[in-house]
């Protein structure tokens, strides 16, 4: 029984993970930069539901903080970002890396190095019971908006004309600009989306983790993990090493060696890379061959 | 104007080289109207937050040491480092000691960082005084002659602890679920809990290492449902603390917490509503001596928060080693060793005064465990919990809480 409980834990765990990396992967697929400051845009948009939640409460702050982050990121994506989508991957790697810890140290010096007290609003408190099975509502309803996230996005992508320019853009980007489309407001859009998930995943994990200037760089490992796992560009791939990587920490627990369950999912990337390397459902993307 | 200008050089070039020819006494003729004082702390990582009050204690240990006339005539100057890990924390301390001619170094908070410092200390004959490492190891197998520590060891913050959980008898025969961070600190905090909780009759139900990274709580906190313990455990540190409490909130699990490393911030972090169970302390903001409300009073005016524990540790390090100085008319480290060994008495904003222990260092002084306010009582988001009287009470001896010598032996060199 605790097992079937560790390993549906393991399943809505693999929600919080999904948050993050989809906007991680989004961005990577579209301008290939790898967002190592994708964590610190998790950090600010845990911070602003903070600040905003003061006086707008929960709702006010889950509203305008991810909106807030997206705003951001489309200002870093026009003044950084696009000056590096075609130049070496290493140096997109060094600026975001560096901006990772502007941006930890920008939080520390505003709100102070020690973390700021959040919590879940009581109206989402409580638990929820099936059987012998209890789980927290709050964390329902985190998993909720990690599958509405999915479905609007693969919505988007999938089913509007904006996902197909995004999608040829991924392919041959080239080839998308000699067909007379500017990928450039396409860019923007996705920095909009990809860094405002990041934001919303801020929000919705503040009132059950802790609120601190490093809160990113705890979780931007974790979320690459399951984007190489997942392979790079493919959306079902990051969905699913989500739930993998859910499951496998799940499972190592529930077996006994909590302590090792971190581990469990390098290990699980180490096997990806080995057996797979394009990642489970990774496609071929030409530039990047 | 030419001429001017060359001989202007030349006087330039003669004291240049006068300086460096007499490098040293002059280096020696400013340190007469200074004491420096070497300040290693981790300033960023897991620990940066405690590290940021242990900084703005210190700062404002020293301005009121100036601004009463500094130590016999002489100002101190403070020069601060981030720590970071082992490794920086005793570069950066020989480069304080060596090069700066730190007359000593007071702070840190990862054991492991301490430990480095001390080999440094050790090695050059500084006095350093560690402000937050806890670990029994640091004061048993890795003592050192020139190494006090105003932080209580591990051993005082179980024994503290203990005692209110024996009171409320949450011991004998009962079974405990412990967390236990898997580093150095965890590990050291688990065995000497071990003890305690096995010589008073109490055993496991489970016992796990956790991850420092690990942020996500939810399965061990399933497991804790599933074991029903009479009382869960926390040997864990920092933002773990924070993580664990809010979660097992969030879960609704209703078995009592207690736990055996803490720190006021965490608490605070963890918030109203959220806080529970019972902890040990070193110090707090809600002690009721004279003292303690002046520095707390001082320290929220400064900097519009009150201080947390880590501001109490590393403001007192600073002020008794102003006042060993003062005592002894010495910024000599050995001398400051002897006046400490010899049970020199200061006042820590207790109710009794404290002193360090000749065989291990380590500074003899009460402790307090506090419990979690209801939410219905608290009235601010700093004043959450209640305190117990001092620790050992008024008619014992200090050290009761610390270690025995069989408990941890330190050999000194």
């Amino acid at each position: 029984m605790l097992l079937v409980q560790h390993l549906l834990n393991g399943l809505l765990a693999g929600a919080y993970y999904l948050l993050i990396a989809l906007g991680l992967s989004l961005i990577f697929s579209l301008g290939g930069i790898v967002n190592l400051a994708h964590g610190a845009f998790y950090a600010i948009g845990a911070y602003l539901a903070v600040s905003i939640g003061a006086s707008l409460g929960f709702s006010g702050a889950a509203l305008l903080s991810p909106l807030l982050v997206g705003v951001l990121g489309v200002v870093i994506e026009r003044l950084l970002f696009r000056r590096f989508y075609k130049a070496d991957p290493t140096l997109s790697l060094l600026l975001t890396f560096g901006l990772a810890m502007v941006a930890e140290q920008a939080l520390r010096m505003t709100f102070g190095a020690p973390p700021l007290s959040w919590s879940i609003p009581p109206g989402l408190r409580g638990q929820v019971f099936i059987g012998d099975f209890v789980y927290p509502r709050y964390r329902l309803l985190i998993l909720s908006v990690a599958v509405a996230c999915v479905a609007a996005l693969w919505f988007l992508l999938q089913r509007t004309p904006f996902g197909r320019v995004v999608r040829a853009g991924v392919q041959n980007p080239d080839m998308v600009g000699a067909l007379g489309i500017s990928l450039e407001p396409y860019m923007a859009a996705i920095a909009f989306l990809g860094i405002g998930l990041a934001g919303l995943a801020g929000v919705m994990l503040a009132p059950i983790f802790t609120v601190h200037p490093a809160m990113g760089a705890e979780i931007i490992t974790s979320a690459f993990v399951v984007v190489v796992i997942g392979g790079l560009g493919s959306f079902w791939g990051v969905v699913l090493a989500a739930v993998v990587v859910g499951l496998a920490k799940g499972l190592v627990t529930a077996v006994g060696y909590p302590q090792y369950s971190e581990a469990a999912i390098y290990l699980l990337m180490l096997l990806v890379l080995l057996l797979r390397p394009r990642g489970l459902f990774g496609e071929r993307i030409q530039r990047f061959e | 104007m030419n001429e001017s200008i060359d001989t202007r050089r030349r006087t330039l070039l003669a004291g240049a080289s006068a300086a460096a020819a007499i490098g040293v006494p002059v280096l020696s003729r400013a340190q007469a109207d200074i004491i420096r004082i070497g300040h290693l702390t981790p300033r960023t990582g897991f620990l940066g937050p405690l590290g940021e009050f242990a900084v703005q204690a210190a700062d404002m240990a020293v301005a009121e040491i100036n601004a009463a006339g500094g130590v016999s005539g002489r100002k101190i100057e403070l020069l601060k480092e981030d720590s970071v890990n082992p490794q920086t924390a005793s570069t950066k301390a020989e480069r304080m000691i060596e090069r700066d001619k730190v007359a000593c170094i007071i702070g840190e908070i990862s054991s492991a960082s301490g430990l480095t410092i001390s080999q440094v200390a050790e090695r050059t004959r500084t006095l350093f005084i560690n402000t937050g490492c806890n670990s029994d190891e640091l004061r048993g197998k890795g003592c050192k002659k020139y190494m006090f520590h105003i932080e209580s060891q591990n051993s005082m913050y179980v024994k503290t602890c203990g005692r209110s959980l024996l009171a409320q008898g949450l011991v004998k025969g009962k079974k405990w679920f412990s967390l236990t961070a898997d580093y150095a600190f965890g590990h050291d905090l688990l065995r000497v809990a071990k003890r305690f909780m096995s010589a008073n009759g109490g055993d496991f139900a489970a016992d796990k290492l956790v991850p420092t990274d690990a942020t996500d709580f939810s399965p061990l906190l399933l497991e804790i449902r599933n074991a029903k313990p009479d009382l869960v455990i926390s040997n864990l540190a920092g933002n773990q603390i924070t993580n664990f409490l809010k979660q097992y909130s969030e879960f609704g699990l209703s078995f009592p917490v207690a736990g055996f490393g803490f720190d006021t911030a965490v608490a605070w972090a963890a918030g109203r509503g959220n806080f529970m169970g019972t902890w040990p302390l070193v110090w707090h903001h809600l002690i009721d001596t004279p003292d303690s409300k002046r520095f707390v009073a001082e320290f929220s005016k400064r900097y519009s928060r009150p201080p947390e524990n880590q501001a109490w540790g590393d403001y007192n390090a600073i002020k008794l080693t102003a006042q060993a100085m003062g005592e002894t008319k010495s910024t000599d480290s050995t001398t400051l060793v002897e006046h400490f060994e010899k049970g020199a008495k200061f006042g820590l904003m207790k109710t009794r005064e404290g002193y360090f222990r000749k065989s291990d260092h380590q500074m003899m002084h009460e402790m307090y465990t506090v419990q979690a306010l209801p939410v219905a009582e608290i009235k601010n988001n700093y004043d959450i919990f209640r305190s117990s009287p001092p620790v050992p009470g008024p008619n014992e001896s200090l050290d009761v809480i610390a270690t025995t010598a069989e408990e941890n032996e330190c050999k000194m060199a």
